[in-house]
Order: C-alpha cells, then structure tokens, then sequence
C-alpha cells in the first residue's frame, strides 16, 4: 500500500532559485539558509520516497487569469518547466505518475472537493524551487516522481487555511487506498511573512512566523481558525501562502514528530521556514 | 451595481488583489503574461508604446508603464507577479519595486527586511528546538 512518511515545507520564492543558479549557497547571505535544509536532505537520501506532493501556487505560468482554479492537480506522466518571462533557462522535465493522480482526483471528488485535474500542467518556480532545495545535488532524472497540486493563492476570492487542512486529510486517504507501494512525501510549499506589493511591501513578522510553525506543529486548529484578513494583515499579503503548508499538515496525524525545524530572514523579501514531520504513533 | 467592499481594503498600503482589481487590469497583466515568450519580449522591448496599444492598455497604464511607475501600475489593476516580468524591461526586481513603492533606495529597503527580522536567531532559542547549524 502507498504511504505518507513525512510532510516537508519550504519556501519557494525565485531568489531562491536564483541563488542556487547562481551556485550562491556558499555565500554569506545564503549560507545559513541553505544549510539548514541538510539534515532535511540527508533524510531524504535515508528514506528514499517514491514520490512528492508538492503543494504550491502558480505565479503566471500555467494558469493565466482567464481561468483560476482554487484547487488544481497535475494528472500526467510528466511535468514541464518554462520561461517566465525573465529569460532563466528551464528545467529538466519532471517524472507524474498518471495512475496515483487520477486515483486521488477521483477519491477527493468523492469527498466533495471538486479539484480541476490538468493533463498538460507547466510548473513554475514554485513547484521547481522545492524540488531543487530538496534533490539539486542529484540529476532531475534520479529524482523522485512528483504530482503538482496548485492552489490558487494569487487572485481572491481564496481557499481558506481550514479548508486546505482538510484537503490534506482527504490526499491522505487518498493516498492511504492506494494499493501499489509506495512512499509518499507532501511538500506544503511558500510563505512564511512577505509582503512584496504596495506602500506596505517589506514585512517580514518573525514573531507571527514562529507561531504559526509551533501551531502547525501542535495546534492546527488554531491556523484552521484564522481567516485570510487577519493572515494578510501579520504576514503580509503573499504570507497567505502559509495556508498551503496546511495541506501537508492534514496529511499527517494529529500528533506528529518534528524531525527538523529551520528558520531564516530575511531571504530577499522572506521569512524562510523549514519543517520536516512524520506521524506520531 | 457596486463593487463589494471588503475588510482587508482597510489594510494601510495594501493592494488586494481581487475580482475588482483583477478586472480592471485584465489587459496589462494579460500584456504581462505574454512577455513569458521571449519573442513578445523582443516585439515589446522594439515598441512598448505599440505594444501597449496592441493589448488594450488604458492610457494611465500605458504611459505607467513606459515610464516604470509601480505603484501606480498596481493601483490600476496590476498583479505583483505580472507587474515582476515588466520591472525587467526597467532592470528592476521585486526588491527593487519595493524600494519603488515606499520611494527609498533598493538598499534602503533591504535595510527594512533586515531590521524587521533582526534578532530572530535570539528568538529561535527562546522557542527551542531549531537547527542552529
């Protein structure tokens, strides 16, 4: 049977990107961040998973403003990296898997959340700034499969964090009746604090972000309490990413292990958070 | 027939991006979701006045752009994320329109982003637990 044998989250903003482009990760300013993802990554060498959820949101790649689908999942057997339009060159295609995608559509639309599944899906620096983060010392070719879900965090009306909590719990029995084995890891991507638009772009609410990391850890039901104004109004309008990081923690049991807990800010507008969870008995 | 008000509109420097929003810069971001191809960035980078007219660009937001004004691109309807692939045309990025939105230096603002997280290693040890290299 497939499993889920840990929740991961990251940020995934594109200086990120940029940086490890760049080979900057050695650098002064980044160096503390990026450290703080290997034990994370030595983890994942350990544990081998089969296959990543990534949760994120598209940021004008795939999905234009003609048509915003709040919640919006990858169906293919592969995923394809593109321009967005400042000229970075794109990445290796990544490895879906078809037969789990469809299994999880089906099984969500049953449960009522009523997703819309993309057979064709560009994935832009969200999805790939995870994947790097977590698997760039191996070729794209070696790394595991990987199934895109896409909320839509960028035009509101948006998702709230309680219904992405409970999308998690429905990806997890999901997952959980899927009969191949299989191991399974959900990457809840973006936030933490950032405002990068308007008279107020520049927050960054340490404080707010080591609060929603212990209550995400601890106490969800308090993120599954706050509604995007108040998230908007601490953490900053792209702070409301945070929500996505609910989807992962729905797909772990109510009490979990911190296996690795990361912080860092500023990382360009950012305050950069770094979970890795596995369920406790 | 009236645009619904909203709470977070209260939010001081602070653009929400929604339907309304959303609506009234569907053509400039619709303009910016084409400069994905880099031969539409070629077409814009020869005549970014033409091209602004080939898209439906109101002339507030076409004289905006050409002229790089962000904050009044994104009270006219511009998306952050859109309004990143035009700031390229100016060499700006995110960081540099956020300095463009309060009207100080690039490193100016990375100051701000400094001291709103300064001392946070500190804090990280008062919650405990986190990885500390």
């Amino acid at each position: 049977m497939a499993k889920i044998i840990g929740g991961l989250t990251t940020s995934h903003i594109p200086a990120i990107g940029n940086a490890m482009h760049g080979k900057l990760e050695q650098e002064p300013y980044w160096k503390r961040f990026f450290d703080g993802y290997e034990p994370v990554r030595q983890w994942l060498d350990e544990v081998q998973p089969d296959l990543a959820i990534v949760v994120y949101n598209d940021h004008g790649l795939n999905f234009f403003l003609n048509q915003v689908p709040t919640f919006a999942l990858g169906c293919a057997d592969s995923y394809q990296n593109d321009d967005e339009g400042w000229g970075i060159p794109a990445s290796a295609d990544v490895k879906g898997d078809a037969e789990l995608s469809w299994h999880i559509a089906e099984s969500m639309i049953r449960d009522e959340f009523d997703i819309t599944t993309c057979q064709e899906m560009k994935v832009d620096h969200g999805f790939m700034v995870p994947m790097n983060l977590f698997w760039r010392d191996k070729p794209a070719a070696n790394w595991p499969k990987a199934i895109p879900l896409a909320v839509n965090t960028v035009q509101h009306p948006l998702t709230s964090a309680k219904r992405c909590y409970d999308l998690g719990k429905s990806l997890r029995k999901a997952i959980d009746a899927y009969p191949e084995d299989m191991k399974v890891v959900v990457i809840g991507t973006g936030g933490l604090s950032h405002q990068l638009q308007g008279e107020r772009a520049g927050i960054i609410d340490v404080d707010f972000d080591l609060q929603c990391m212990d209550r995400i850890i601890n106490d969800p039901s308090w993120m599954t309490g706050l509604s995007n104004d108040y998230i908007m109004e601490k953490a900053g309008t792209e702070g409301i990413e945070v929500i996505m990081w609910m989807v992962m923690r729905g797909a772990l049991n109510d009490r979990v292990n911190v296996l690795h807990k990361h912080y860092h800010a500023p990382i360009s507008n950012t305050g950069a958070g770094v979970l890795l969870l596995t369920d406790a008995e | 027939m009236a645009w619904r008000r909203h709470d977070y509109d209260e939010i001081p420097g602070t653009y929400v991006f929604d339907g309304k929003r959303s609506h009234s810069g569907y053509a400039l971001n619709r303009m910016a979701f084409s400069f994905n191809c880099e031969a539409n960035r070629r077409e814009f980078a020869a005549d970014m006045d033409a091209y602004c007219r080939k898209y439906g660009l109101s002339d507030e937001q076409r004289e905006a752009v050409l002229n790089g004004e962000f904050l009044k691109l994104l009270q006219m309807g511009g998306n952050i994320y859109y309004l990143a692939k035009i700031a390229v045309f100016h060499g700006m990025t995110v960081q540099d329109a956020g300095a463009a939105f309060h009207g100080i230096s690039t490193d100016e603002f990375k100051q701000i982003l400094l001291n709103n997280a300064s001392g946070f290693e500190e804090r990280l040890k008062q919650e405990g637990g986190f990885w500390h290299g």
